[in-house]
């Protein structure tokens, strides 16, 4: 690597040309976050839209103060938290040991393979009430519920990144006399790396949609249920304020994934 | 000399559910120790086949292959592949990249670590043995897949147009490169390649192969003086002997 002083004026320019454009983006990100939340507290406090049904930026922070010092905001996130990582570390681990033995054996892969299509087309939701009946109205059945919605895009996304392993490496591999544990362990496991990564990208948001989706259905506790709980009772201030801290997890878990990839994949230029 | 390779009749089919294709038919060739062989024909006549059987990765469908005298039953031990394209391992060192065989080998002695630090290092690559292939030039790539195949000490090298995905100036200099460490490192080599200027230039025997099913169709020994093939092909010769295997293959 160049140090920045061993660079030419002309580069010099180039790299200062970049840096103002990355900077434009990001003032403009936050311009139109801000515009928009400015827009929305103005149109609300001026009455010209209601904001009993709308919420405004200034109720969802005292909102969630509230929530905070009144309501155990804390107890909620951490529920659906612990539901969502639990659900997401499962669906995960599972998905990937079962594509390792549907990769391992084509005949395996061959007599599943129609079930994980209907499974996967099925929406998951519809086996709510069987969920229910099975796991109880708590934290249990929530977990499945993110597991089922999980699992199977884990399963489908993993295998695909096994199966797209380059012939000519496990060749390579064969001539060199690798069985087939070696071949795993060496070509197919760290070569899907990426796929693997990207599986990991998908299930934070799989994970997501299954528990609050499962706490839409049963729940006393959590975000989704203080979704679900705001909504019944009209307190549109509620509903907003959950949402956003909903919308700050979910961005944090997937962020915490963009940094698990820098690390992993370090052998790219 | 004792004969190292001798291939008698050998033919081989795929099955597949909609055909059956012979890629090889009655196919006849040895070589001796340290001869460069080339293997000339269209794509699809069934190169690549030819080495996969030599490898011992495919078994004839008859006909019978012996190495070192003694007919090969299953996977052969003594042999260094190598692919199109360097097929480098991008989340592995160069180093690491390099100790794969002896891994793959259960050898990955502090011995033959030594070994293969020595070649890295006597063919100009150790400054780099911590640096992913992604940093390296095309050319650096495709000598420490050489290495790669050489850390095993195998006894016969198949190389399957090795220099096919490299540009026109890099393929000139990494196939002189090339055949500069097989004869330092005194390796028989079976090279197949559809580029009847490189198996020229770098062979002492060059099967040509019919369409398929590929049988020889003729056997030259081109034999041109100089000591490497850059030199080779500025030979007067090397003109004649393109002509004459070009119209072969036409
Ligand atoms: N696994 C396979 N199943 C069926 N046919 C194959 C298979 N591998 C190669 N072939 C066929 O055999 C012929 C020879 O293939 P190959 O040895 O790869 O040729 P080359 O290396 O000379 O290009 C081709 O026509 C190819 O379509
Ligand atoms: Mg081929």
């Amino acid at each position: 690597m160049k140090k920045n002083n061993d660079f030419s004026p002309r580069h010099a320019l180039y790299l200062k040309k970049v840096k103002t454009e990355n900077a434009i983006v990001w003032i403009l990100r936050f311009a139109i976050l801000i515009l928009g939340l400015l827009l929305w507290e103005i149109l609300a406090i001026t009455g010209i839209i209601d904001s009993f049904i709308t919420s405004c930026p200034s109720k969802i922070i005292t909102t969630i103060g509230t929530l905070i010092t009144e309501n155990n905001l804390f107890y909620h996130m951490g529920v659906t938290l612990y539901e969502t990582l639990l659900g997401f570390f499962i669906a995960v681990f599972a998905g990937y040991a079962i594509a390792l033995v549907l990769w391992w054996s084509e005949r395996c892969r061959r007599v599943l393979e129609p079930y994980i299509v209907v499974l996967n087309s099925l929406p998951k939701i519809a086996l709510g009430p069987v969920i229910i009946v099975w796991c109880g109205s708590g934290s249990k059945a929530i977990i499945f519920m993110a597991v089922l919605i999980g699992i199977i895009v884990a399963i489908i996304t993993m295998l695909n990144g096994f199966l797209a392993t380059d012939p000519n490496k496990i060749l390579l591999l064969r001539s060199m006399g690798a069985n087939k544990f070696q071949i795993l362990t060496k070509l197919v496991m760290p070569g899907s790396l990426p796929t693997f990564i990207s599986m990991l990208k998908i299930s934070v948001g799989m994970a997501w949609i299954g528990s609050i989706m499962g706490e839409y259905l049963v729940s006393r506790a959590g975000l989704g249920y203080l979704i679900v709980y705001g909504g019944q009772v009209f307190k549109l201030d509620l509903v907003m304020a959950a949402t956003v801290v909903l919308c700050i997890l979910a961005t944090l878990m997937y962020a915490a994934v963009a940094l698990l990839e820098k690390v992993v994949i370090n052998y790219k230029k | 000399m004792n004969k190292l390779l001798e291939l008698k009749d050998v033919s081989f089919t795929y099955q597949t559910m909609t055909d059956e294709i012979t890629a090889i038919e009655n196919l006849t060739f040895s070589c001796d120790d340290g001869q460069f062989v080339s293997i000339i024909g269209p794509s699809g006549c069934g190169k690549t086949t030819i080495l996969s059987l030599i490898a011992g990765l495919l078994q004839p469908t008859s006909g019978s292959i012996s190495f070192e005298g003694k007919k090969l039953t299953g996977r052969n031990e003594s042999l260094g592949y190598m692919l199109q394209k360097d097929q480098l391992f991008p989340w592995r060192t160069i180093e690491k990249n390099v100790l794969l065989p002896l891994e793959i080998k259960g050898k990955n002695t502090p011995e033959n670590r030594k070994y293969a630090l020595n070649l890295l290092e006597k063919y100009g690559l150790k400054d780099f043995i911590k640096n992913y292939p992604d940093q390296l030039s095309g050319g650096m790539r495709q000598r420490a897949a050489l290495i790669r195949t050489l850390v095993s000490e195998p006894k016969l090298l198949l190389l399957d147009e090795p220099f096919s995905a490299l540009d026109y100036q890099t393929r000139l200099s990494v196939c002189d490169d090339v055949y500069n460490i097989i004869k330092e490192e005194k390796k028989t080599t079976v090279l197949v390649t559809h580029d009847i200027s490189e198996a020229i230039s770098m062979s002492d025997i060059i099967l040509v192969l019919t369409a398929r099913p590929s049988k020889v169709k003729s056997v030259h020994k081109p034999q041109i003086k100089g000591d490497s093939p850059l030199r080779r092909r500025e030979n007067p010769e090397f003109g004649s002997w393109f002509e004459k295997i070009w119209r072969e293959l036409n």
